[in-house]
């Protein structure tokens, strides 16, 4: 494969240093093991927020690091979690005295280590709760499978909580929060294209030319099912039918619409997914107050992408509009 | 018979040597009904157990099994680096003091790993998952069988996950497209029992 990388074992660990040169007033990176914190922690009497997972969903989560958002991330290996020696140190560099919360996408190897670290840092004293994301419709909800994955609503999570956070709310009324954000969120997502692991050199899966992955998921697994191309505006439809049924969102419900790009889909294509998707929702009398337009949780070079609704109440809403100032996501500062 | 930890050793050394020459099939496997880093995962994992061993040679063969455990859950990641990790420092924990450990100590050890990995994971016998390779295996020695049987065990567990659909992990994610296809979970779990038996009967 054709990539901008020097050794394929150095991928992760070069992009974070890049970063961090990049951004020397809002993030540090620690290496050994690797962690990215924000240039001001740790922060005294805030909650701290910590989230992590594997590499190749860029900017999540490390992009997001900063104030009103998360205090640090801890990037695993390409599509792998993060290991709990890292998640625990990363957790106690930014712990401020009052508790951390532990935002995880639901994933088994992301559950396993997040919850082996939270005994550890409770070991030692440190105050942990944790919050699984599991919006992604495309994952039948059952005994018989892993539960739904974490998608899209993480970064609206991380955003939103952040700001709760940083306004000096406890870790009860985060954790809290956080909960109220999962339960009113749901989202799906399709690939037009696999990805491509830059530290292995293989492809995710292989598509035909006219070949769409519905239902996909952010490590490169297979989707749902298999469909043959159709044009944006019927593809948004049938990303955005499923999602408004689950929750179910009604009628007069206030939403935030997200439409996020999987990696290697242009602004171009992802402004007339949202175009459509903004239409269905006013035909299904949905209030979109708050929006949300780019790649901010990818899936490498994969092409495709994901919508996320979630039904906004007044405190996610001020939370949402606070100041918020990461390599990622920037408004307010 | 006995196994104190040089014997052990080999088995971890074999261990590395097996998930090294078949680091492309594994991930091959994980991509089949994953995201095709099993092989590579664990690669990494037991090259940085060989560095810390040649750096400080346990001398029981609890040390040593709680140092691959911890070097497994810090270095491999996912979720078999929790999982494969726990399976270790639980055994470690059965071995004491104790410079050999013989058969039923070490069934015992086995066992002990075993329930360590479903407490965590929550897996079944069935579930398509390193449970169907191991508790197969794992019972045998339990039941005094010979170490060969138990790595025979292991790999029609692993073969007798094919027809399986996933209830676990990112494979459950794909239904009935899961049918057809060994867990590389399964599959590392035979090579890791296939490893002992050969230690055991050098």
């Amino acid at each position: 494969m054709k990539a901008l990388i020097n050794q394929p074992d150095q991928v992760v660990t070069e992009a974070l240093q890049g970063m961090a040169m990049a951004y020397p007033n809002l993030i540090r990176l620690h290496e050994n093991p690797q962690y990215v914190l924000r240039a001001d922690a740790p922060k005294t009497g805030k909650v701290a927020l910590v989230s992590g997972g594997g590499s190749g969903h860029e900017p999540m989560h490390a992009g997001f690091v900063g104030r009103g958002m998360l205090d640090a991330a801890c990037p695993g290996a390409i599509f792998t979690s993060p290991t709990p020696d890292q998640i625990q140190e990363a957790s106690t560099a930014v712990h401020g005295g009052q508790g951390i919360l532990h935002i995880v996408k639901n994933y088994t190897g992301d559950v396993l280590n997040f919850q082996m670290a939270a005994e550890l840092l409770q070991n030692d004293g440190i105050e942990v709760h944790s919050v699984v994301i599991d919006d992604d419709v495309a994952v039948k909800d059952s005994l018989y499978t892993a539960g739904r994955r974490g998608v899209g609503a993480t970064v609206l999570a991380e955003k939103i909580c952040g700001a709760a956070a940083e306004a000096g709310a406890n870790l009860n009324a985060i954790t809290a929060l956080c909960t109220s954000i999962n339960d009113s969120a749901r989202s799906m997502g399709l690939a037009l294209s696999p990805c491509t692991n830059p530290e292995t050199g293989q492809a995710s899966f292989t598509l035909g030319e006219n070949e769409i992955e519905y239902g996909i998921g952010i490590h490169g697994e297979p989707g749902r099912q298999r469909i043959p191309w159709q044009p944006a505006d019927t593809l948004t439809e049938k990303l955005m039918l499923p999602i408004i049924e689950d929750l179910p969102f009604k009628k007069g419900d206030e939403v935030l619409l997200f439409v996020n790009g999987l990696g290697a889909t242009p602004l171009l294509e992802l402004n007339i997914v949202y175009r459509a998707a903004a239409r269905l929702a006013s035909q299904h009398g949905l209030k979109v107050s708050r929006r949300l337009v780019g790649a901010y949780m990818t899936s490498l070079d994969m092409a495709g992408v994901s919508i996320t609704l979630l039904r906004l109440d007044e405190s996610m809403r001020s939370y949402w509009d606070a100041p918020v100032c990461t390599p990622a996501l920037r408004w307010g500062c | 018979m006995g196994y104190a930890v040089v014997t052990l050793m080999q088995w971890i050394t074999c261990a590395e040597e097996q998930f090294q020459s078949h680091l492309a099939e594994l991930n091959a496997l994980d991509a089949a009904i994953g995201d095709g880093d099993h092989g590579s995962n664990l690669a990494r994992g037991f090259a940085k157990i060989r560095e810390k061993l040649q750096a400080n040679p346990p001398e029981t063969p609890a040390s040593l099994f709680k140092l691959v455990g911890m070097t497994l859950i810090s270095t491999v990641g996912g979720a078999s680096g929790p999982l494969y990790g726990s399976f270790f420092l639980e055994a470690g924990k059965i071995a004491g003091e104790q410079r050999e450990l013989d058969d039923a100590t070490l069934a015992r050890c086995l066992q002990a790993g075993l329930t360590g990995i479903q407490r965590l994971g929550k897996a079944e016998a069935g579930d398509k998952t390193m449970i169907d390779a191991l508790e197969p295996a794992i019972h045998a020695l339990t039941n005094k069988a010979e170490m060969g049987v138990a790595a025979q065990k292991a790999r029609e567990g692993r073969d007798a996950t094919i027809p399986l659909i996933a209830r676990k992990g990112r494979a459950s994610y794909l239904g009935e497209r899961a049918i057809g296809h060994a867990d590389p979970g399964a599959t590392s779990a035979s090579l890791l029992l296939d490893c002992l038996a050969s230690a055991c009967l050098a």
